[in-house]
C-alpha cells in the first residue's frame, strides 16, 4: 500500500514521538527512493527497527538492521516470528508484524501469503519468516519444511545462534557436536542439523548458510531472497548471529567470532535453482538487484 | 478458480446474489433436500462467501473437509489446502484470518488437542475464523466413535462455542455462526459442534434456500484489530507487547486483554439471541416438574424419552442449550422454574456439561441437578436408558 500509512494526523503531529514523525520525513521507503535501499543508508535515514532491547553487542540485533534495511519494498512487506530472542525485536518493526506460537511461524505465513495474493492480486506483499535456530530446526522444523514442500512464495531467515538462548542457554538441534549447554552437560551427541541442505532438498530455490560478519552479502541475499520467493517459490537463509553471553563473549567481541565462523561451521553455503539463477539474471537487467 | 476481483456490489466471485444474513436464514424460500451433516455443511459453505479454508484429514470431519475442497475447485471458496497436521492447519488458518479472510476449518476428537495451543491463540487475536468441530471423543485407547469428550478441553480457549443438534441445525449455525463472530463488538473465534457420526453422517430431511444467494464478504477493516496486511498503520500493539515490559502495567495489559476476549464472547448474546431464535430452546410440558438439560444428539435422545414418559403419564421437558459459550445461564434458569429434577445426559466419561450446570446454577437454583445418564467410547443413549434413570427417581425405591 502507499507509504501514506505513515503520514501523521496534522492535529496530532505535536505530541508524536519523534520516532514517529521520523518514520514519515526519513524513513526509505521503496516508494520514496529512485534507488534500491540498502545498508549504506542507515547511518543517515531513519531505520525501520526501533530501538531495541537486546545486549549490548548483539549480533542477531545487528543483522536484523542489515535485513530491515534491505527489503525490497518494506510498505508491502509482512515479517512473522517466533519466540525467542527475535521476538523481543518484532514490536520494534513498523511493519506488520505477527507473533503467534514457538515453531508455526512458517504455516502462519503460509495462511497469510495464500490470503494476501487471494486478496491483493494485482500488488506484491511480501511475506517473510524471521525466526531462531530452536523455532526453525527443532519445534517448527514440520512447519518449516512443509511449507518448502508446498511451495509456499515466502522467505525464510533462521537466525542461528546454535543455542536457545532467550531461555537461558539450552543445546538446540543447531548446537555443534561436543559442546556443552545445558540439557546436554556432557556435551551434544550428535552433529549440528545442516538446515541449508534440508531446504535445498526440500525445494527450496534458494537456499544459503552464511554469517552476519559482512553487511552487504547479507543485504544481497536477503534481496535475493525475497525476489526470488516473490516470482517462483520458498527461499531460505541461515544467518549465524552468535550469542555472545551463552559463549562467554564481549560485547564487542561478536563480529570477530562470525568472521571465524565464516570459515569453519558457516562456511559459505549457496545454492539456487536454475529456475532461480535465469529469475536473478533479468532482475540484474531490470536494475532491481 | 475465481478471482476476488470478479465480486461486484451486488454479486460476488462466485456470481452468487449478495443477501443479509436475516434474509439467509429467515426470508429465503427453502425446498427439501435429504443429505449427511457433511453435505450440509458444504451447502451452507458454498452460501457464505468464504475466502479461505484449510483442511487435514481425520475422522469423521474429512468428508466435510473434501467437500469445502470441491467448494474451492468449483469457484465458490477463494483458497483451499491440506495442511500437515492440526496444529499446522490451525496455524494456517489463523495466518488466514489474521490476514483478512472468512475462513473455516473442521477437525473431530484427536486432531482437537494436537491443535490445542493454537484455540487460545486464536481468541487472542481476536480473528473471526469458524472451526466445525465433529466431536468422536479422545484417544487412548483408539476411538472413532461418537463422543463429545473434546468439548471438555475447548470451553475455556476465549472461543465462542455453539451446539447444532441435527443436520438442519448444523446448516442454520454455521451461516449465523460467521454472522455472529465477525460483529465488530463480538469478533472472537467460533466452534459449531455436531455430534460424529450422528449428524455428520446421518442423511435427514433439510430445509435449504437456493444456492444463488450468499452472505456479503467479510469485511476486515470493521474489526477492532488492524487485518495483517500492509493496508493500514501497523497498530501501537504492534510495537509494544506486553512481553517486553516487566511491570504493573504490563501484566494489567494482559489480563485486561484476557478478559475483553471473555467479554466479547458475552457480548455475542443478543446476536445469538436473534440468529438461533434464543440461547436455549425448550420442548415437552411448560409445568414439568422433572426436566433434561442437554445438547446436540442428547438433546435428541431426550425427546425421545420424554414422548414415552408422556405416554406413562410423567411429564417431563427437554431444555436444549444451543450455546455453551456464552453460557445461556438465565435463560437455563427461567426454563427451570418448578423443576424438581433435572437429568443431564451426556457422550462423554466426564459430564463436562453436568459440570457446567452445575457450577452456574450453584445457590440460584432449587432444581436437583442429576449427572446423567452418561455414555461414552461410541456407546448409543437409547430412550430406555433414559426413561430408567428418570424412573429410579420418580418411582424411587420401586425400580423402572
Amino acid at each position: 500500500m502507499s507509504i501514506d500509512k505513515y503520514k501523521i494526523n496534522p492535529e496530532f503531529r505535536d505530541i508524536m514521538p519523534q520516532e514517529i514523525i521520523d518514520l514519515e520525513e526519513k524513513a526509505t521507503w521503496a516508494q520514496n527512493q529512485d534507488k534500491l535501499r540498502g545498508i549504506k543508508e542507515l547511518p543517515e535515514t531513519k531505520e525501520i527497527l526501533e530501538e531495541h532491547s537486546l545486549c549490548a553487542g548483539c549480533p542477531e540485533a545487528m543483522a536484523l538492521r542489515y535485513v530491515l534495511s534491505s527489503l525490497p519494498n518494506p510498505e508491502d512487506t509482512i515479517i512473522v516470528n517466533s519466540t525467542g530472542c527475535t521476538s523481543l525485536m518484532f514490536p520494534h518493526i513498523a511493519l506488520h508484524t505477527v507473533h503467534s506460537l514457538f515453531g508455526n511461524q512458517n504455516a502462519v505465513a503460509s495462511g497469510i501469503k495464500r490470503v494476501l495474493e487471494w486478496r491483493f492480486p494485482d500488488t506484491v506483499k511480501d511475506v517473510v519468516v524471521l525466526a531462531g535456530d530452536g523455532a526453525t530446526v527443532d519445534i517448527g522444523l514440520d512447519y518449516t519444511l512443509q511449507s518448502f514442500f508446498r511451495q509456499e512464495k515466502i522467505t525464510t531467515l533462521c537466525f542461528d545462534n546454535e543455542v536457545y538462548a532467550n531461555t537461558g542457554g539450552q543445546e538446540s538441534g543447531a548446537t555443534a557436536k561436543g559442546q556443552v549447554f545445558k540439557m546436554a552437560p556432557t556435551g551434544k551427541k550428535f552433529e549440528k542439523v545442516p538446515m541449508w541442505e534440508l531446504a535445498t532438498t526440500s525445494g527450496c530455490h534458494y537456499s544459503v548458510n552464511m554469517t552476519a560478519s559482512a553487511p552487504k552479502a547479507v543485504a544481497k541475499a536477503v534481496r535475493e531472497a525475497i525476489l526470488i520467493a516473490r516470482e517462483i517459490g520458498p527461499t531460505f537463509i541461515n544467518i549465524y548471529t552468535p550469542c555472545i553471553l551463552e559463549i562467554g563473549l564481549s560485547a564487542n567481541e561478536g563480529l570477530g567470532e562470525m568472521k571465524d565462523q565464516d570459515k569453519d561451521r558457516f562456511k559459505s553455503y549457496k545454492h539456487v535453482s536454475p529456475e532461480a539463477e535465469a529469475f536473478l539474471a533479468k532482475c540484474k537487467e531490470e536494475g532491481l538487484l | 478458480m475465481s478471482k476476488r476481483s470478479d465480486m461486484t456490489k451486488t454479486h460476488n466471485w462466485s456470481g452468487q446474489k449478495l443477501v443479509s444474513t436475516d434474509h439467509l436464514l429467515f426470508e429465503a424460500p427453502r425446498t427439501k433436500h435429504f443429505m449427511t451433516g457433511s453435505e450440509v455443511l458444504k451447502e451452507a459453505v458454498k452460501r457464505c462467501t468464504v475466502d479461505a479454508s484449510v483442511s487435514y484429514p481425520i475422522t469423521p470431519q474429512s468428508e466435510a473437509a473434501h467437500l469445502i475442497g470441491e467448494l474451492w475447485a468449483e469457484g465458490y471458496v477463494g483458497t483451499y489446502f491440506r495442511g500437515e497436521n492440526e496444529f499446522g492447519v490451525m496455524s494456517e488458518v489463523a495466518g488466514c484470518a489474521m490476514a483478512g479472510a472468512r475462513t473455516i476449518t473442521t477437525t473431530s476428537g484427536p486432531g482437537t488437542l494436537r491443535a490445542m495451543e493454537n484455540f487460545a491463540m486464536w481468541s487472542g487475536t481476536r480473528a473471526p475464523m469458524q472451526l466445525v468441530l465433529m466431536a468422536r471423543g479422545i484417544n487412548s485407547p483408539l476411538t472413532i466413535q461418537p463422543d463429545n469428550l473434546e468439548v471438555q478441553y475447548l470451553l475455556e480457549t476465549g472461543m465462542m462455542i455453539w451446539y447444532a443438534e441435527n443436520v438442519q441445525e448444523l446448516f442454520d449455525m454455521s451461516i449465523a455462526a460467521f454472522t455472529v463472530s465477525e460483529k465488530p463488538d463480538v469478533h472472537v473465534p467460533i466452534v459449531t459442534v455436531v455430534d460424529g457420526f450422528f449428524v455428520s453422517h446421518t442423511r435427514e430431511a433439510v430445509m435449504l434456500p437456493e444456492d444463488d444467494i450468499a452472505l456479503h464478504p467479510y469485511d476486515p477493516y470493521a474489526a477492532p484489530l488492524p487485518p495483517i496486511d500492509s493496508e493500514m498503520p501497523p497498530g501501537r500493539f504492534l510495537r509494544d507487547p506486553f512481553v517486553m515490559k516487566s511491570n504493573y502495567i504490563s501484566y494489567a495489559t494482559h489480563a485486561s486483554w484476557q478478559w475483553e476476549v471473555r467479554s466479547a464472547v458475552e457480548r455475542s448474546r443478543p446476536y445469538a439471541e436473534h440468529y438461533l431464535k434464543g440461547l436455549v430452546h425448550t420442548s415437552g410440558s411448560e409445568d414439568a416438574e422433572i426436566a433434561f438439560i442437554a445438547c446436540g444428539t442428547a438433546a435428541n435422545q431426550a425427546k425421545e424419552a420424554q414422548r414415552e414418559l408422556n405416554k406413562m403419564g410423567v411429564k417431563t421437558k427437554v431444555i436444549k442449550l444451543r450455546t455453551i459459550r456464552p453460557f445461556p445461564e438465565k435463560e437455563l434458569l427461567a426454563a427451570l422454574e418448578g423443576v424438581k429434577h433435572a437429568f443431564v445426559p451426556e457422550f462423554n466419561v466426564v459430564g463436562w456439561l453436568s459440570n457446567e450446570v452445575k457450577h452456574t446454577l450453584y445457590g440460584k437454583c432449587d432444581t436437583e441437578i442429576v449427572c446423567g445418564p452418561r455414555v461414552a467410547g461410541g456407546m448409543s443413549m437409547p430412550a430406555e436408558a433414559i426413561i430408567q434413570e428418570v424412573m429410579e427417581i420418580v418411582n424411587a425405591g420401586k425400580g423402572a
